[in-house]
């Protein structure tokens, strides 16, 4: 493999959702995905990033590459140690927000992703898993 | 951090982009600079380029709706243009009604555009 298969990022400040979203990007781009992948990619992990940075102040991004000899296959884990979310088929729910943002962060994020899973604790924190798949 | 905001000047329309990936702190000084200037120097519409923008959250597509919704209510106009065509894929694919602004293919389509919606001479 010609690219480092993982990658990990601090998200501790505002700024960390941009590097964020532009190594999930370039990664995405280092492992042959096109740009619409590439972009739709970028655009759900600046969602996370943001949700870490607004409701928990800092947490961190794992990106790799579990790519077959068929698929293409970029994995982003976001989490952090923040004050979890108490209802997540609330959170998931299309218009609810809790912040200040149109809502549409967690469940345009799951239409984003080929995978999505979401996992959260009230008072430990919460992880995101998403993934993105294509044909090689 | 402070951060200029290029805005050109046509006649009683202004003309900005959004050049590059913004940090929050930019965002906020954007919306600020753009309302600000529409009501100083008296125009009557802005075309906001963002063809540049490679990726429009839903964080930015607020702060895109919000500045749109301050211009209005200083009493000017607002098309953005030039948003990406993967860019449009991801928004629709996110969600509904996320875009809530006029939207041209390109800067001279979105001076026409402007020039329709407020019927200026030049």
């Amino acid at each position: 493999m010609s690219h480092e298969s993982s990658v990990k990022i601090t998200l501790s400040n505002v700024d960390d959702i941009v590097s964020m979203r532009r190594s999930a990007r370039d990664f995405a781009k280092r492992m042959g995905f096109g740009l619409a992948d590439q972009t739709r990619l970028a655009t759900a992990v600046s969602e996370l990033a943001r949700n870490v940075i607004q409701y928990a102040g800092s947490g961190s991004g794992e990106m790799n590459d579990l790519s077959t000899l068929a698929r293409l296959i970029m994995r982003v884990q976001i989490s952090d140690q923040g004050p979890g979310i108490e209802d997540i088929d609330q959170a998931m729910l299309e218009g609810y927000t809790s912040g200040n943002g149109l809502g549409a962060g967690l469940p345009g994020c799951e239409r984003l992703s080929d995978h999505f899973l979401i996992e959260s604790e009230p008072g430990v924190g919460t992880c995101v898993v998403m993934e993105i798949h294509a044909d090689r | 951090m402070e951060f200029n905001v290029p805005i050109l000047q046509l006649g009683k329309l202004l003309i900005t982009t959004l050049q590059f990936d913004l940090s929050d702190q930019q965002v906020v000084c954007f919306q600020r600079d753009i309302v600000q200037e529409v009501s100083t120097r008296d125009a009557q519409g802005i075309v906001i380029d963002i063809s540049a923008l490679d990726v429009v959250d839903s964080f930015m597509a607020r702060v895109i709706n919000d500045t749109a919704r301050a211009v209005k209510l200083v009493g000017a106009e607002v098309v953005v243009c030039g948003v990406q065509p993967y860019v449009a894929m991801t928004l629709v694919e996110m969600g509904r009604n996320l875009f809530n602004v006029e939207t041209t293919f390109n800067l001279e389509q979105g001076i026409d555009k402007l020039k329709q919606l407020t019927h200026t001479r030049y």
